[in-house]
């Protein structure tokens, strides 16, 4: 199935901004998180067509998954 | 002998009090300065400093700001900021919190801090910044952390509250004692070159769901540390929130999220 990927703010370094994915049927959030070797600890809004999700949440073919770190400084 | 209302309306040049005068009104009927601004702004007059103010808020409303009680939770880089612009802005009593004290680190972006307030507790070098800044404005410095367990107290008669703190756990524990306070909340985060806003009223929970995958410890502001300018730009927004919602203005933040991004400059809402 594709997906669209998009990831946000130091997430892009050393991989993307947007980009579309071919990943198997029922491949989840937190598989395309390590796929993409994500810091699980650092994770902030991850949202999947605009709506926050869980990680274990199994990706639909054409849906686009977006991915922020966490900020918390003050 | 004339009485304070009758000193006002000779000194009002069209219907501004000079700073001038307002000293001159505390000395003679021996208010605070406090005082006399809430009696310029009752008899429907404008201390001049705010006559800048006027083409966005009328008179009534800069007494509705001026009789407004605003929490500051965390006076460091955020905070500062913050505070500057509450005071500027005349909101009327501003609870400053923080338990520490100025290190050489927060030189490179905390408003308040110089190496001549090294050392000094950030509250302290709030009360004096906003002293000199804006004297009618009524300060009470915290010492201390905000918890869950002194929350209540901090907060007794707070309009609305900023959230300036720099751990996920506080703010948490911060939107949990404001939802049930019923104030209204409004956050900021930053982190090197980015930055979020959001402002949260009693139940809505947003921090809950900003921060759904946190598992514990810093967020990416813990590599990137936090530059001069991403702090000012994000404070700015949490005090713009912070006279809409205490004026009802305009449409606040409320189950959205801007994210910031300064080094591509994009700006991104995020649904809550």
């Amino acid at each position: 199935m594709r997906i669209t990927v998009k990831l946000f703010a130091t997430f892009r370094a050393k991989r993307f901004d947007i980009e579309s994915r071919e990943y198997p049927d029922g491949t989840t959030v937190e598989q395309i998180v390590d796929e993409l070797e994500l810091p699980m600890e650092k994770l902030g809004i991850v949202m999947v067509n605009s709506r926050h999700v869980d990680l274990d949440r199994e990706m639909n073919d054409g849906e686009t998954l977006a991915i922020f770190p966490l900020v918390g400084g003050g | 002998m004339a009485t304070l209302d009758s000193f006002l309306q000779e000194h009002a040049a069209g219907d501004l009090i000079s700073w001038q005068h307002q000293l001159a009104a505390a000395e003679r009927f021996a208010l605070s300065l406090a005082e006399v601004e809430a009696a310029i702004l009752a008899a429907d007059l404008l201390p001049a400093r705010y006559q800048r103010n006027r083409g966005m808020l009328s008179t009534q409303q800069q007494g509705q700001l001026f009789r407004s009680r605003v929490a500051v939770i965390g006076c460091g880089g955020l905070g500062g900021y913050v505070l500057e612009e509450l005071a500027r802005l005349g909101i009327g009593q501003i609870v400053a919190v923080d338990a520490d004290v100025f290190e050489e680190h927060n030189l490179n972006r905390q408003l308040l801090s110089t190496p001549g307030t090294l050392g000094q507790a950030k509250v302290e070098a709030a009360v004096q910044r906003l002293a000199e800044i804006n004297p009618a404005v009524v300060v009470k410095p915290v010492k201390d952390q905000f918890t869950r367990a002194n929350g209540r107290d901090l907060l007794g008669g707070v309009d609305c509250v900023v959230d300036a703190v720099d751990s996920v756990a506080a703010r948490l524990d911060l939107e949990a004692v404001c939802s049930a306070l019923r104030i209204p909340l409004v956050h900021g985060a930053i982190a090197g070159w980015y930055g979020h806003v959001a402002t949260v009223y009693p139940g809505e929970d947003t921090l809950q769901k900003l921060y759904r995958h946190w598992t514990g410890g810093k967020g990416i502001e813990q590599q990137l540390g936090n530059p001069s300018f991403t702090p000012a730009v994000v404070a700015s927004l949490e005090t713009a929130e912070v006279c809409k919602v205490l004026l009802g203005l305009g449409v606040p933040l409320r189950n959205r999220q801007l994210t910031l991004n300064l080094l591509d400059m994009e700006v991104v809402e995020v649904p809550l």
